[in-house]
């Protein structure tokens, strides 16, 4: 292995670290929100809506990214309606193609582990809030959504992180993030093995800094699961 | 519009994408098979290095699992197609062969889907066997019977059962991966679709169209796999 090619490789592929990131932290702040939507849908009760959560999530599980991105980036272009409508600046930009599409498969992944977050909340609980009194949103605000937030959170981050794997699919529809580079500069050096390792360990680096920090959002989200260190440091500094 | 309709082009007649898209479709399911036959190799032994493998052996698997489990599976399937498109040109200048030869891309593909579904199999089988109760190999013991035998008639069994949950899963990833191996050029699924809509111009006729392919394929496996698994737990009681 070359180490002078390796780190001129480093920095070119470091140059692309922003795109990706970018991609990723847009579809997946985006993606959620949609999760959430299409997970109360499910829970709603209403056919109509739940029907819906139910095709889409079926819809978009069942098919492969790259074909939804295809469909979004090269298939729109296809109706003329399409072409001359108000959002046509934002779909002929393949960045916007690509995050719609992350966007809306990570919304039909996440919408599940948001539901089986949601149903883990013991019933009790939210009936001991409506005795307290409490509107149907504050229940929500307060009581059901602190806890489906923890019970999601370790599937959610292993969510984060296909997402972040997912982006390398952008560079198909010649965004130039890190996979994109890549295999730019394997078709041009022939050096594969040099430049996969350096581009391996990007992502492994970016992977492994996403679990740390859920880890760490896991951590502070879950108090209850903490040994209660100042309280017991007190009591040990007086017993002295 | 002009041109065909959207049911000329999927129907198989002179005009249609029918047959094309066929060939496409059994090639994705080729290349899915492939690549979960290997992955099943691969994660057979990944399975065996982290249950029972001393610690280096172990260790690498645990390496192993960890990076495919970081890494895009494109970066891989372009590793193994230009890494070995490399390997290739080298021993083809061996033997006095000039210029660039390049490797297969069905090979490279299978190769590809098989490391990374290995990785995900590994786990699989290594948690399949821990659900199989200690109680059962003891028994087996007890009626006198060798190692092998014990293997082949009672461990390896039940933690095939305990594994087609997880492998199911792992079938539908594949499947899905296996739409990126068309960046190696191999005609499958969504390759053909790619040809077709770069022919006629109708891009999302023909994207549609492969969407609900892969739909359908993953949905009759999903009921097969559903049948397979009531069938091999015939004997587990529930509840």
């Amino acid at each position: 292995m070359d180490i002078k090619f390796a780190l001129e490789t480093f920095w070119s592929l470091a140059a692309a670290l922003p795109l990706t990131l970018e991609l990723a932290a847009t579809s997946i702040v985006l993606g959620s929100v949609l999760a959430l939507g299409l997970a109360l849908a499910r829970l709603s009760g209403i056919l109509a809506l739940d029907l819906f959560a139910r095709v889409y999530v079926f819809l978009f599980r069942g098919t492969p990214l790259l074909v939804q991105i295809f469909l979004i980036y090269y298939g729109l272009s296809q109706f003329p309606a399409v072409r001359h409508s108000i959002f046509w600046p934002i779909l002929r930009e393949p960045y916007w193609c690509a995050v719609l599409a992350l966007m809306l498969n990570t919304a039909a992944y996440a919408s599940e582990i948001i539901r089986g977050g949601l149903l883990s909340v013991p019933h009790g609980q939210v009936e001991a809030a409506r005795a307290c009194g409490m509107g149907r949103f504050m229940i929500f605000r307060r009581i059901v959504m602190p806890q489906a937030l923890r019970q999601a959170l370790p599937g959610y981050g292993n969510e984060m992180i296909s997402m972040v794997k997912a982006t390398s699919l952008a560079s198909i529809i010649t965004l130039m993030e890190i996979t994109g580079v890549a295999a730019k500069l394997i078709s041009e050096s022939y050096r594969v093995i040099e430049v996969f390792v350096v581009a391996g360990v990007i992502y492994l680096a970016i992977n492994f800094a996403l679990t740390r920090l859920v880890a760490f959002a896991e951590h502070r989200l879950n108090p209850q699961l903490r040994a209660p260190l100042a309280i017991s440091a007190e009591l040990k500094g007086e017993a002295h | 519009m002009t041109g065909p309709g959207f049911l000329d082009i999927i129907s198989f007649g002179p005009d249609g994408w029918g047959p094309a898209l066929a060939a496409g479709a059994w090639m994705t399911i080729l290349i899915a098979i492939a690549g979960f036959a290997i992955g099943g190799v691969i994660g057979t032994f990944g399975a065996w290095a982290k249950i029972s493998g001393g610690p280096l052996l172990c260790s690498l698997a645990e390496a192993y699992t960890t990076i495919l489990r970081g890494i895009p599976d494109l970066l891989v399937i372009y590793l193994f197609y230009f890494g070995g498109s490399a390997v290739v040109t080298a021993v083809g200048q061996l033997f006095g062969a000039e210029g660039f030869v390049s490797f297969p891309g069905f090979l490279a593909g299978a190769l590809a889907v098989g490391i990374t579904s290995g990785a995900q199999q590994t786990e699989v089988y290594r948690g399949a066997f821990r659900a199989v109760h200690p109680g059962e190999v003891e028994a087996a013991t007890a009626c006198g019977m060798g190692r092998l035998l014990k293997f082949r008639r009672i461990t390896a069994p039940l933690t095939l059962r305990y594994a087609l949950p997880g492998l199911g899963n792992v079938w539908q990833v594949v499947l899905k991966e296996s739409a990126l191996v068309s960046v190696t050029g191999v005609v499958e699924l969504l390759r053909q679709a790619q040809i077709g809509a770069g022919s006629t111009s109708r891009p999302f006729d023909f994207f549609f169209i492969a969407a609900m392919i892969y739909l359908a394929i993953s949905t009759v496996s999903g009921l097969v796999l559903q049948v397979t698994e009531r069938r091999f737990s015939r004997g587990v009681r529930r509840g």
